[in-house]
């Protein structure tokens, strides 16, 4: 057993001794971050490698660790939700989704029709935002410049609407117990229209620069598979499940608020290119994705009931009932549930918060064995973790 | 640039300066007064391209990503460059811990050497040239391979694993883009029957069609691959994308420099862009004609014979064609994998650079 720095290293599978004796080859031991551009945040990784390819990779988290869940239970109700916004920093409203979901189930609190459909188009787009994101990240990782900054021009009109309805960019506070704060315009919902069809127009060109580029194919087909098995062993959610060929997806299998009125797909791997479960189907699932989510917004806003947007009934001083329950749903990086418990006391008792990140970062270690460094950069970037929401 | 001309003005300057001190001029004066010559030259050589490069590189980078490119600094932009460099000079330097001193002190210095002495052999215009050498072609390519002396001990003092990887892969690199780009550039010297750069260039005075790159249309078929072949090795020394890998920054954090501030980071910086000028304007020299128009003016008899802003137009024209290709390149291509460089140059490129040679020779033969 090696220790680096407190962190013991397994001794793990040796490079076949192929060399004469004389030619002594030692491994390397690399600190990959926390400061590295690659590991998207604050994650540590301890890479044991020999030369370029990497025997093991260890990921070390916690580095943004802030209580999310200890705040919630010592917090009011209203007090504590716009702590969620916090974890997936990147899929704000898909958190909130996910605690206030629970919370409203135990508490049976009805939440109004035109409330649901309003959290269903804001956390599509905060869906398309983050995968745009993901997508043009992962471009970033592989190299590739520009493409990235394409995705940030759609990325930024997105967050400009919803920072119209929320009043926020980044860090929403929008959906409340028993329903939503704002409700939206008709000007608002021609724009967002317009957004979709802006998106929708710009998918061919991601796709001729970046997701098809002969480079791009090179570096990611059959790179860093994550296959079927190894994917649902280790609680693996979101993109990556569905590009290794699992159709789970919370919104299809057990809809809430409303997804059954909607007609969309699931995409699943393998996609046109590469293996089930390579980087190449990881990327192109997100890129497919947000095709399915903009038909989603669309519909919503066709069908958008009228009526109130919030529950009169839960008012500053709200309290859960005495009751439990526990609801996942679909964020952008996989599912978020939470299991809520409430004494009837002013905070909720426990609120335990079920984060994709982290199940989807613990495949780094399996799936790193062999790869070259610049494959490990893909394996990562396609894997696309949020630490604020893995460290929670 | 132009040392041959300089020649007598440092001669003029070392007799005034041993008559400032009552001596009679001796070789040692000479000495001091061509390098005082050689240190403005330089200076004048390197701002423009380092300066220039940068700019042109940012603001296009800026066009290409929606985005306006440096617009803050004088007008539209054109000294964010200078006050980047006034502050590169103004950052520490720092010796990090664990460091090989002298090496790591001197590696800078090496590789600015490496890339800026190559500016000696291109012939920018009918008679401008520091030094018409007969083995100008291997000289410069010499000078490429000297760089990446630099380059290894950079990553290798900087007591970084992440330099030493950049490091290792600049030494897989070399070995490999290397036979590559001597086979592409031997095409042209062989067609011409010269290793100087100007004979070269000379050799395809007149009309377009006397251009190495489609002369008399048949020795196309080896010069267009071997043109190609060259660019993108070209593209592999000057470590530009999608040949980044010694760097690598989402990879390697910055690879080799990734210790090195302030100036000496600049002195790794700049090299950069003169590397990919001087190679560009190799390019040019060996398959555009270099200094030479299309209409042929510049040639023997023609209107333009001899005229040295005429020639330095063309020169500058094409030069700066290849060399804005290599940065819309660079903003458009991912990364390759380092596996995936040798493989290319290794069981692509070469069969390729060999082909081009046989059939370069064989043309020369029959022709």
């Amino acid at each position: 057993m090696t220790t680096i720095q407190g962190v013991r290293l397994d001794e793990g599978e040796r490079a076949a001794p192929t060399l004469p004796r004389d030619i002594l080859t030692e491994e390397l031991v690399f600190n990959m971050g926390p400061q590295h551009p690659s590991t998207h945040g604050v994650l540590r990784v301890v890479l044991r490698t020999d030369g370029e390819v990497v025997r093991e990779a260890q990921p070390l988290i916690g580095n943004l660790h802030r209580c999310c869940e200890k705040i919630l239970e010592s917090l009011t109700y209203v007090q504590g939700l716009p702590y969620v916004d916090r974890m997936d920093y990147l899929g704000a409203l898909n958190m909130e989704m996910g605690l206030v979901l629970s919370v409203e189930k135990a508490a049976a609190v009805e939440v109004p029709k035109r409330a649901q459909y309003l959290r269903v188009i804001l956390c599509e787009i905060n869906r398309v935002i983050s995968h745009l994101f993901a997508a043009g990240q992962f471009g970033l990782d592989m190299g590739a410049f520009t493409p990235f900054l394409y995705m940030f021009r759609e990325r930024e009109e997105g967050l400009t609407l919803l920072n119209e309805v929320t009043g926020g960019r980044l860090l929403y506070h929008y959906i409340r117990y028993g329903g939503v704060t704002r409700d939206v315009s008709d000007d608002w919902k021609r724009k967002c229209i317009a957004w979709c069809d802006q998106v929708a127009a710009h998918m061919d060109e991601y796709n001729n620069l970046l997701t098809y580029n002969h480079i791009f194919l090179n570096r990611t087909v059959g790179v860093a598979i994550i296959d079927r098995e190894t994917a649902l062993r280790y609680g693996a959610t979101g993109p990556i499940l569905r590009a290794a060929g699992v159709p789970r997806d919370l919104r299809k299998d057990m809809p809430y608020s409303c997804y059954e009125d909607f007609d969309f797909k699931v995409p699943v791997g393998p996609h046109d290119k590469g293996v089930v479960g390579d980087s190449w189907n990881r990327h192109r699932q997100r890129l497919l994705e947000i095709e399915e989510s903009l038909k989603i917004i669309r519909q919503a806003i066709t069908k958008l009931p009228a009526g109130d947007v919030s529950n009169p009934k839960v008012t500053r001083g709200w309290k859960a009932p005495e009751g439990e329950a526990y609801v996942a749903s679909e964020a952008p990086r996989g599912e978020i549930s939470c299991y809520f418990v409430s004494d009837g006391g002013k905070a909720p008792y426990r609120a335990r918060m079920r984060g994709p990140s982290f199940y989807n970062i613990s495949l780094l270690s399996e799936t790193s064995r062999g790869l070259l460094i610049g494959d490990l950069i893909a394996l990562m970037g396609s894997i696309d973790i949020t630490l604020g929401e893995c460290d929670r | 640039m132009i040392l041959a001309e300089a020649t007598p003005l440092s001669h003029h300057l070392a007799t005034w300066l041993a008559g400032l001190l009552g001596m009679q001029p001796n070789w040692l004066f000479s000495a001091v007064g061509a390098l005082l010559v050689a240190t403005v030259i330089l200076l004048i050589v390197v701002t423009p391209v380092g300066l220039g490069g940068v700019y042109l590189e940012r603001k296009l980078a800026g066009r290409m990503q929606n985005r306006r490119g440096p617009n803050r600094v004088g007008p539209y932009g054109l000294l964010q460059a200078v006050a980047d460099g006034v502050k590169l000079l103004a950052k520490e330097d720092i010796l990090q811990r664990g460091a090989d001193s002298p090496l790591f002190r001197f590696a800078p210095y090496l590789v600015f050497l490496a890339a800026f002495a190559g500016f000696v052999v291109l012939p920018f215009a009918p008679g401008v040239i520091a030094a018409d050498l007969d083995v100008g072609l291997f000289y410069f390519l010499a000078l490429i391979a000297l760089e990446t002396v630099g380059i290894v001990m950079a990553g290798w003092s900087s007591n970084n694993k992440w330099s030493l990887l950049g490091a290792m892969r600049e030494v897989a690199q070399v070995v490999s883009y290397e036979l590559p780009l001597g086979l592409a550039a031997m095409c042209p010297a062989l067609a011409a029957g010269s290793l100087s750069l100007v004979a070269i260039t000379d050799y395809q005075a007149g009309p377009i069609w006397n251009w190495l790159l489609i002369r008399h249309g048949y020795w196309a078929i080896a010069m267009v691959p071997a043109f190609l072949l060259f660019y993108t090795a070209g593209l592999a020394a000057a470590k530009r994308a999608p040949f980044d890998l010694p760097e690598a920054e989402s990879e390697l954090t910055a690879g080799f420099h990734t210790e090195y501030s302030g100036m000496r980071f600049g002195m790794f910086f700049l090299p950069e862009y003169a590397m990919m000028l001087s190679l560009s304007a190799v390019a040019s020299a060996l398959f555009l004609g270099g200094y030479h128009d299309p209409l042929g003016l510049s040639a023997p008899g023609g209107a333009f014979e001899g005229a040295w802003w005429w020639g330095f137009l063309w020169f500058f024209l094409k030069t700066t064609f290849l060399f804005l290709s290599q940065i819309v390149l660079r903003w458009t291509l991912p990364r390759i994998r380092i596996d995936q460089v040798m493989y290319l140059c290794y069981k692509v490129l070469l069969p390729i650079g060999m082909g081009c040679l046989v059939l370069s020779a064989a043309l020369r033969l029959l022709g």
